[in-house]
């Protein structure tokens, strides 16, 4: 049901954009307005978004530990897992960002007959999560070559290293193949693992949809609804450039998919799709464990009613003296 | 009081998420699942909202006819104090790697023990109530209101996680479902929702200074029982000193370990222990519990509760603070203590007297942990140890949840039994260290009358434990945490009979060769010591 919705809206986000074109002739809306409304809405939401999070105070140090504490020289600490200085969180970082990590040591489990609990590790959501967002990030990356004239090198390396199966007319790039099946994947575990499904809302699916409608328009235009390429790029170096185009002829293809690069970016900021930023904000993982040695401030730290000493005494000083313990009013 | 299905029955579980989408699927609190409501009169004496007779099972809970604004606003309140709250809200993709983590999941097979759906409760209501997205598209962006039943689910389920942050090892991001929940119950004990299991125990510890209530002249008895099977066994007569200004260490440790077996014969290894090197130490009546159930309540009275260690080592004048075995009191005085009582200016840099080991992971807060300080103790070689004397035990270790994912003390316990036992075997790598299993009974889940779930969630743990009993004869779980001793007793006796419980310092006690001891005949527990088995 979630997942209908989602589809049919994603749909409906690309025909809104085809009829748009070719009945209406809205090209300039669709070609210039959106995709600059979309942006101004990207960044203002994800940058307060961040700031919100960022001036929201971290009373405690709760790193989770995942590894032997500093403790005695001669027992040897896990320095990435439970890092007790910055480099130490950094490296950790580094490769829950890059490399997924936790995802890396995912395990799963089965209740045998006895009853007998056996569990395994499992990589496929590793897999097919790096997978999705690589190649996300290098489709991302590929595209900046329609914002910069001349292309800089290390698009054109990338491109070649993205095209190395050096097959098909136009070469086929790799990354945007796999960031749809990758995609698919993620949606097909999302509907066939039963508790995956179950927690699924539609705010899972939509996300899914728009980025594979994305991949999808992208690679019909590139490989079978060619797009007249050198419009393409006046019209988008026109936005780069603040000097709005829209030259002729650009087929809907074209628009249907910026329209869908426009629909998800506006998105992100309301969506889950904000766990790129706060990954890097997780109190669990971006805090050193060395709340023992250098102790942490919370800004918000009010006195509290405590029961004193004092007190204590006078309800227990006879019993107290009875059992012969020191006592500080006779 | 429910009674308890067997362990054949209770093990069928059945996996399969209902047919009715959660939020259509209103909690149904079913008896043996969930704890007696707190008394009025423990919330009386924590000075805690709306303290009156309530029962679990009843329509009527009793509530603040404006119980929805307190609830919201202390959401908002919090929202604003923990940037930890704010973005574990926004940031799930419910991805599901947390899911399959929970030991009470994979005990119960309940959907929402997932820790992504516990998560979801609150977070369904947040985003009803504070984003935009929520608020203009409703259930489509998985917001709901706060209803009479959304509350009462939330109380069912938060008082169905034992914070053991397993589902934090798993998230890509970090997200501590242990979090979410003590944010959960921080926001039930506004409306006077809490257990008494929990109350109880925090009522005490705040008036009397330690869970159990145990007076002053009470800890002393209890003690002097211990000193005089210490006597029986090994003939020397020990005298500890208790609130004695001018000793060099403060010692604390979990009441429980005062009060019933096995957690008495770990505190009879600590008592051992000290006579034998001659440590300058003090017991505190005062501050005589180290854990801290009001950790389980409001982060508010966690810290009332904690401020006594500090206040007592500052009235005794000690140096340092020496901590016994213990989870969550660990987590907190690891994470929490210096925080919210500190600066500890007044004491100093914790330095073994017995090894001048300078303690420099604790130079802050100034409270070493007793297998840190033990570990240093062997390494150094100060103490002599006779493992055979522990050859009757086939010993395998659990990692308690708070020491292991709040705060990370692997290696010093393993080194010390691998010092004291000749037989040691781990369990299943996948179910140790930081992937360990909690106990089932943790943040204060540990009554009877929720003996139900106690049993599921104890099932993971136990069940890796049965592996090593079949594969090697396993006979002695050690661990390093009172809750362990008193709940695994328990989950082991209900899952894998005749397996026992011990903590760390009961092996070292049963080891250590001690000046001027008779020839022991027996264990701690009175049991012969192998080898001198009929020799009577
Ligand atoms: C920086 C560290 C990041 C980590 C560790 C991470 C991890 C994940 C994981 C584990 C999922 C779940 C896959 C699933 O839904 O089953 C996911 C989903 C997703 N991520 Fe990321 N991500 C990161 C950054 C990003 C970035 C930079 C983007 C950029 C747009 C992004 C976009 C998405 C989207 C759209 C989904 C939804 C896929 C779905 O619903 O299945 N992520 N991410
Ligand atoms: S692992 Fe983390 S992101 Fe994935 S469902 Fe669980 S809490 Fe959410
Ligand atoms: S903290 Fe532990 S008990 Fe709570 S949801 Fe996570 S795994 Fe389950």
């Amino acid at each position: 049901m979630n997942a209908i919705l989602s589809l049919f809206a994603v749909i409906g986000l690309a025909l809104i954009a085809f009829i748009g074109v070719k009945v209406a002739h809205l090209e300039f809306l669709f070609g210039t307005a959106i995709p600059y409304i979309a942006l101004a809405v990207f960044l203002i939401g994800v940058i307060s978004r961040v700031l919100k999070w960022g001036r929201t105070p971290v009373p405690f140090r709760i790193p989770t530990t995942c590894g032997q504490q500093q403790s005695l020289p001669w027992i040897k600490q896990s320095k990435l897992d439970n890092p007790s200085t910055g480099a130490g969180v950094i490296g950790r970082m580094f490769l829950e960002v890059f490399l997924f990590r936790s995802l890396f040591s995912n395990t799963k489990f089965e209740l045998r007959e006895g009853p007998k609990l056996a569990y395994s590790s499992t990589r496929w959501l590793w897999l097919g999560g790096l997978a999705f967002h690589w190649t996300f990030f290098v489709v991302l990356i590929r595209h900046l070559r329609l914002f910069t004239e001349p292309v800089p090198g290390f698009l054109h390396s990338i491109e070649a290293l993205d095209g190395f199966l050096q097959v098909g007319i136009p070469g086929v790039l790799i990354s945007g193949v796999v960031l749809l099946f990758a995609a698919t994947y993620l949606f097909l575990r999302r509907v066939f693992i039963p508790s995956v499904r179950y927690i699924s809302l539609a705010a899972d699916y939509f996300p899914l949809f728009l980025i594979m409608g994305v991949a999808l328009s992208g690679i019909l235009m590139r490989y079978v609804v060619r797009v007249d390429i050198v419009s393409v790029k006046m019209l988008t170096m026109g936005l780069a450039s603040l000097s709005p185009v829209v030259p002729e002829g650009i087929s809907a293809i074209f628009y249907v998919h910026l329209f869908l690069v426009s629909a998800l970016f506006a998105y992100i900021p309301y969506s889950k799709i904000m766990h790129l930023g706060g990954v890097f904000l997780s109190p669990t993982r971006n805090l050193a464990n060395n709340s023992r040695m250098v102790r942490h401030i919370n800004p918000w730290n009010y006195p509290v009613e405590v029961h004193t000493y004092e007190e204590y005494e006078n309800d227990f000083r006879e019993k107290m003296k009875k059992a012969g313990l020191p006592v500080e009013k006779e | 009081m429910a009674k308890t299905p067997k362990p054949d029955e209770l093990s069928k579980i059945d996996y399969a998420p209902p047919q009715s989408a959660w939020m259509d699927t209103p909690a149904e609190l079913k008896e043996g699942n969930w704890c007696y409501g707190a008394k009025p009169k423990n919330l009386e004496t924590l000075h805690f909202p709306n303290p009156r007779e309530w029962r679990v099972q009843d329509e009527d809970w009793k509530l603040p006819e404006n119980w929805q604004e307190i609830i919201l606003k202390g959401m908002k309140d919090l929202l604003d104090k923990y940037r930890s709250f704010r973005v574990f809200m926004d940031i799930c993709v419910r991805c599901g790697a947390c899911a399959d983590k929970c030991h009470f999941f994979i005990g119960s097979g309940d959907p929402k023990n997932m820790p992504v759906l516990r998560a979801e409760l609150l977070r369904s209501v947040y985003r009803g109530n504070f984003t935009k997205a929520g608020k203009i598209l409703g259930k489509l962006a998985g917001a709901r209101e706060l209803t009479y039943s959304v509350l009462k689910e939330w109380w069912y389920y938060f008082f169905q996680c034992t914070e053991c942050r397993r589902c934090s090892v798993f998230c890509p991001y970090g997200i501590d479902t242990a979090e979410i929940t003590m944010m959960g119950r921080e926001l039930l004990n506004l409306l006077g929702l809490n257990t008494d299991w929990i109350s109880g125990p925090a009522a005490n510890c705040y008036m009397k200074g330690n869970h159990l209530g145990l007076e002053p002249h009470t800890i002393v008895g209890n003690l002097e029982y211990m000193l005089d099977d210490i006597e029986t066994v090994t003939g020397i007569k020990i005298t500890p000193t208790f609130n004695r200004k001018g000793a060099e260490i403060l010692f604390v440790t979990p009441s429980g370990d005062l009060f019933a077996d096995p957690g008495t014969y770990t505190c009879m290894g600590y008592l051992m222990l000290f006579h034998e090197l001659g440590l300058d130490y003090t017991w505190s009546t005062y501050a005589s519990e180290g854990g801290n159930f009001g950790f389980f309540t409001s982060n508010e009275l966690a810290k009332r509760l904690n401020s006594k260690i500090y206040a007592e080592a500052k009235r005794l004048g000690v140096k340092w603070i020496l901590g016994g075995e213990c989870g969550h009191m660990w987590r907190v005085l690891n994470q929490y203590m210096d925080t919210w009582n500190g600066p500890a200016d007044f004491l100093q840099v914790p330095k073994s007297p017995i090894t001048g080991t300078v303690f420099e992971n604790a130079k802050s807060t100034k409270m070493v942990h007793i297998a840190e300080f033990t570990a240093d103790l062997i390494k150094n070689g100060k103490l002599k140890l006779d493992k055979s004397r522990n050859d009757n035990l086939k010993v395998t270790f659990h990692d308690s949840c708070n020491t292991s994912r709040g705060m990370g003390i692997f290696e010093e316990p393993r080194y010390i039994i691998n010092n004291t036992c000749n037989h040691f075997y781990e369990m299943d790598e996948l179910t140790t260290r930081e992937k360990t299993f909690c106990c089932g009974s943790g943040s204060g889940l540990n009554a009877g009358e929720n003996m139900e779930i106690r049993m599921r969630g104890g099932l993971p743990r136990a069940n890796a434990v049965k592996d090593v009993v079949d594969k090697y004869g396993v006979n002695m779980v050690a661990n390093i945490c009172a809750i362990d001793r008193a709940v695994l007793t328990a989950s082991l006796d209900y899952w894998v009979p005749g397996t026992g419980v011990t903590g760390v310092h009961e092996l070292v006690a049963n080891a250590l060769i001690m000046k001027g001891e008779q020839p022991r005949t027996t264990n701690l527990r009175g049991m012969p010591l192998p080898g001198t088995e009929g020799q009577e």
